[in-house]
């Protein structure tokens, strides 16, 4: 009759001493072995950013040697004497990224406004949808609408028009082919709006109720409303998408390799052929012969890996601010 | 100063249980302690939330904690089963015997399928209704493959919902009412046969009918098990309690006999308290 | 008297005629910003599927790429090899993003956890470009050569981020009454997690995934020294392979009138794949949304 088998214990066995958990019973059980996988894959995501960092550190360690401080300052790029000099790539990139802002911002945040606030809720729903999609075209597809489409555009339509107009500034003075920093930042910013319009709305939309019925209480317009109460409530939280933005114009690389030129000089003119620091490492880089070339390239990306790391760190901290912001209230 | 009398009604319920007909008549006769808790005290990180608790909570009765949100019933609880451990910076002193054993030397799950929870809202799984159930037994590897679906059967039918479910035991459970959700709750806890249950204001959720199921269905199971249960409802104690714990800012004021208690307070506070006269 | 009291709620209006106008206008100048960016939306898809539609044909995804100059030939090797590069990149990206954010969501705390969501986002926000040249010096330089692995390697580390953050998203929505309901029936936590936490949070997770696959599927610049390129067959994972986006790149810049409407073809089968990928992943979360809500 001594079954081994345990039977469910009776109501009133309670007073049975403790049972304990064998070793081979916690493992069973899982909580050590999941807490430990799980920890492990955390740990790997810190170990492969600390090791991404190291080797751009340390493979760019020859040309770190050999220019120090002048690199950044140098505008001498010449693999033929290996003399590098970053300076053209960083106008390029930083020319560029700019200028895709001054084009996109205004029109990402007046669809962002539109899309939260001003919009009947159908509307806005299939148009985020459209402009969710718009974010997910790959870059290379942008390149090609850039080579194909724009560039003929541009160079038949708009910027003879423009340098009509204001062909006395220096910015448009200069023949103008078609690839140049002005196709760039144009293909940028088109790459770009639908980031800020994304991040924006969201914003917006995190922007607590009460803000609007206070002045719609006191029968304001729906504009009144949008631009007195809600955009400065979500001021900070929107100037982090814009942030956002720029690092990833500045990051970006397949769509403006293939429409700025690929020229390396410093010029004026936003019409001229430009390079990139993405543009340039894409190019170059399967090319570069010699030890110094290839490290000058890498510490190219390290460089661009330090601006955009600032910039999303800045992002993070405004939207930061935006979120405990929202908290406290 | 002369002391008022509870209001008639929850007197009339102590004493008799005649607010429904057929409920029966609290239990107070001696029985083995299930928890004997001794000089407990509960810590949220520096908040002192639960104050040199004493007590004895007897085996197969129903107890009912009452006393005003914030009190301190719900934590009281939570070391029962020792769910506060999941929240972060809680510590307990003292000691609490479950049956004769100290609940500490028990591993957590075991502890856990011994002195089953439920929830202030029904929180089922979102999984098939017959799974819900069966999640107990599966996890804790209770019985094998081919009891599974009697014991399912046996523990719906225990918890009086059986013939609402059975035509569709593979349904979601979310396909239930919130009563008929949290008596599945109560059932998928008795599933693992537990020696205690703990209720945690189970019915704040739920309209007067799904309550009174579960009312009933709480003077069906004291035979079987220890029940603790956590209202917020006075008269609810009243009706389905054989003892009473009142907890007031983190201490226990009084526990005794429901029949007692309701009738002849013997603390002032308690007094106010089940009069109405504060909160 | 009683004429002007009638008047008075006309008079002192609000809003005032101007605001009325400043209203209407704003309302226009920003829906045309909003129609302006969809209509980018709109032309990019009607101008890839009447090039691309029309340049697509049954070669391009059978045959092999013919040698510059010539034309027909199609991407089927590219086509394999986008699928392979893709495959390996969920192998590596999936189970550390995954397993990574049940670490945020169901285990993590204090410094750690703030540790690796910084290193997350900083991880997100390297140019993918940077990623190439670490894959680069990480695998292409000890192995002397280009291959598949090197890019599968590449993209996995770009899903990596986003596999984390959306896991640990959608694990956190999941309401704690489950996990206590679970852990109060004498399951331990990795139970509850594993038998219901994570089968709640699935469709979500999945969901994360597909857009995650959507995305890598169109990196071009991380390839370009990993995977690198290749008109023939690439067998196994150690050699070069082909991949749709950097063959669209090198077609694109090339002055080969064939190539370029290949590249055509190749964008319209690139994009109609992700955008496929994610109004099915969309139409997932709102369909989910819709049925707990019943």
């Amino acid at each position: 009759m001594a079954s081994t088998a345990t039977t469910p214990p009776a109501p009133s066995s309670a007073q049975d001493a403790p049972e304990k958990l064998s070793l081979l019973e916690k493992f069973k059980k899982g909580d050590e072995a999941a807490f430990l996988i799980t920890f492990a894959s955390a740990l790997t995501i810190i170990l492969i950013t600390c090791l991404l960092v190291q080797r751009l550190w340390a493979d760019s360690a020859l040309s770190r040697h050999a220019f120090g401080w002048h690199f950044l300052a140098s505008s001498d790029w010449d693999p033929v004497n290996d003399q590098y000099g970053a300076l053209p790539f960083i106008y390029g990139t930083v020319l560029t990224a700019f200028l895709a802002l001054i084009i996109a911002v205004p029109v990402g945040m007046g669809a962002a406004i539109f899309l939260a606030e001003l919009a009947p809720r159908k509307l806005s729903n299939v148009l985020t949808f459209m402009i969710e999609l718009l974010a997910a075209v790959p870059s290379v597809i942008y390149g090609l609408l850039g080579i194909f489409v724009l560039l003929p555009i541009l160079r038949d339509r708009i910027v003879p028009v423009l340098q009509g107009v204001f062909g006395f500034l220096p910015i448009f003075k200069g023949a103008f082919y078609g690839v140049s920093y002005f196709s760039a930042a144009c293909v940028l910013a088109i790459m770009i709006v639908p980031f800020i319009v994304s991040i924006s709305r969201e914003v917006l939309l995190a922007v607590p109720q009460s803000q609007r019925e206070a002045m719609m209480a006191l029968g304001a317009t729906k504009w009144d409303v949008t631009w007195k109460s809600v955009v400065p409530y979500a001021q900070r939280g929107m100037a982090g998408s814009i942030f956002l933005a720029l690092a990833r114009a500045l990051g970006e690389t397949m769509a403006v390799t293939m429409v700025i030129g690929n020229v390396p000089s410093i010029t004026a003119s936003l019409l001229s052929p430009g390079y990139t620091i993405a543009a340039v490492i894409a190019n170059e880089f399967t090319e570069a012969t010699g030890d110094l070339y290839v490290n000058a390239l890498i510490e190219l990306a390290l460089v661009l890996f330090a601006v955009t790391m600032i910039i999303n760190a800045l992002a993070r901290l405004l939207m930061l601010g935006m979120k405990s912001q929202e908290t406290a209230h | 100063m002369a002391t008022s009398t509870p209001p008639i009604e929850l007197r009339r319920l102590a004493r008799a249980r005649t607010a429904r007909f057929g409920d029966p008549e609290p239990l107070d006769t001696p029985s083995q302690p299930q928890f004997t808790v001794e000089d407990m005290n509960f810590f949220y990180g520096d908040f002192h939330a639960l104050h040199n608790l004493n007590l004895t909570l007897p085996s197969l009765r129903v107890t009912g904690l009452i006393g005003p949100s914030g009190c301190g019933k719900s934590t009281f609880l939570r070391t029962l089963n020792r769910m506060y451990e999941t929240v972060a910076r809680t510590r307990v002193t003292g000691k609490i015997l479950f049956g004769e054993a100290n609940l500490f030397d028990y591993a957590p799950t075991l502890l856990r399928r011994r002195v089953g929870m439920v929830f202030q809202k029904p929180s089922p799984f979102p999984k098939s209704i017959f799974d819900n159930i069966a999640y107990g037994l599966r996890v804790n590897h209770l019985c094998s493959r081919s009891e599974l679906h009697d014991k399912v059967v046996h523990c719906l039918q225990r918890a009086a919902l059986w013939n609402e479910v059975k035509d569709k035991l593979n349904q979601s459970a979310f396909s239930l009412s919130g009563g008929q959700q949290q008596r599945l709750c109560i059932a998928r806890a008795l599933a693992v046969d537990p020696d205690v249950l703990l209720l945690d204001e189970p019915c704040s959720a739920l309209d007067p009918i799904a309550t009174s199921k579960i009312e009933d269905l709480i003077f069906d199971l004291r035979r079987s098990c220890t029940i603790i249960m956590v209202t917020h409802n006075m008269l609810q104690a009243a009706r389905i309690s054989d003892y009473v714990g009142f907890f007031l800012q983190g201490k226990l004021i009084e526990f005794d006999a429901a029949r007692k208690m309701f009738q002849f307070p013997s603390n002032k506070l308690t007094e106010d308290y089940i009069t109405g006269r504060f909160g | 008297m009683s004429r002007a009291r009638a008047n008075s709620p006309r008079a002192h209006a609000y809003p005032p005629p101007h605001k009325k106008v400043i209203n209407v206008v704003m309302l226009t100048l920003t829906g045309l910003c909003a129609l302006l960016v969809v209509s980018v939306l709109l032309f990019i898809l009607g101008y890839l599927v009447w090039n691309g539609a029309r340049s697509l044909s049954w070669n391009f995804f059978t045959k092999l790429p013919v040698p510059a100059g010539q034309t027909g030939g199609g991407m089927a090797n590219a086509i394999v090899g986008s699928a392979k590069l893709l495959l390996l990149a969920s192998a590596i990206g999936v189970p550390i993003g995954v397993l990574g954010g049940v670490y945020l969501a169901e285990f993590g705390k204090g410094w750690f956890s703030f540790a690796v969501r910084y290193t997350t986002d900083l991880l997100n926000g390297v140019p993918s470009i940077v990623i190439g040249i670490f894959v680069y010096t990480l695998i292409v330089i000890p192995q002397h050569h280009f291959s598949t692995l090197a890019g599968g390697v590449a993209l996995g580390i770009m899903m990596i981020p986003i596999a984390l953050r959306s896991t640990d998203e959608f694990l956190r929505a999941v309401p704690n009454t489950l996990r206590e309901g679970g852990l109060a029936l004498g399951a331990s936590k990795a139970q509850t997690v594993v038998t219901v936490i994570i089968p709640a949070a699935m469709q979500g997770i999945v969901t994360g995934i597909m857009l995650n696959l959507a995305r890598v599927a169109g990196e071009t610049a991380p390839l370009l020294f990993t995977a690198f390129g290749n008109q023939f067959w690439s067998s196994g994972w150690n050699g070069p392979t082909a991949s749709l986006p950097v063959v669209i790149f090198n077609y694109a810049i090339s002055p080969y009138e064939d190539w370029h409407r290949q590249a055509w073809a190749a964008g319209f089968v690139l994009l109609s794949g992700i955008f496929l990928t994610n109004i099915v992943a969309r139409l997932l979360v709102s369909g989910r949304r819709s049925t707990s809500r019943s």
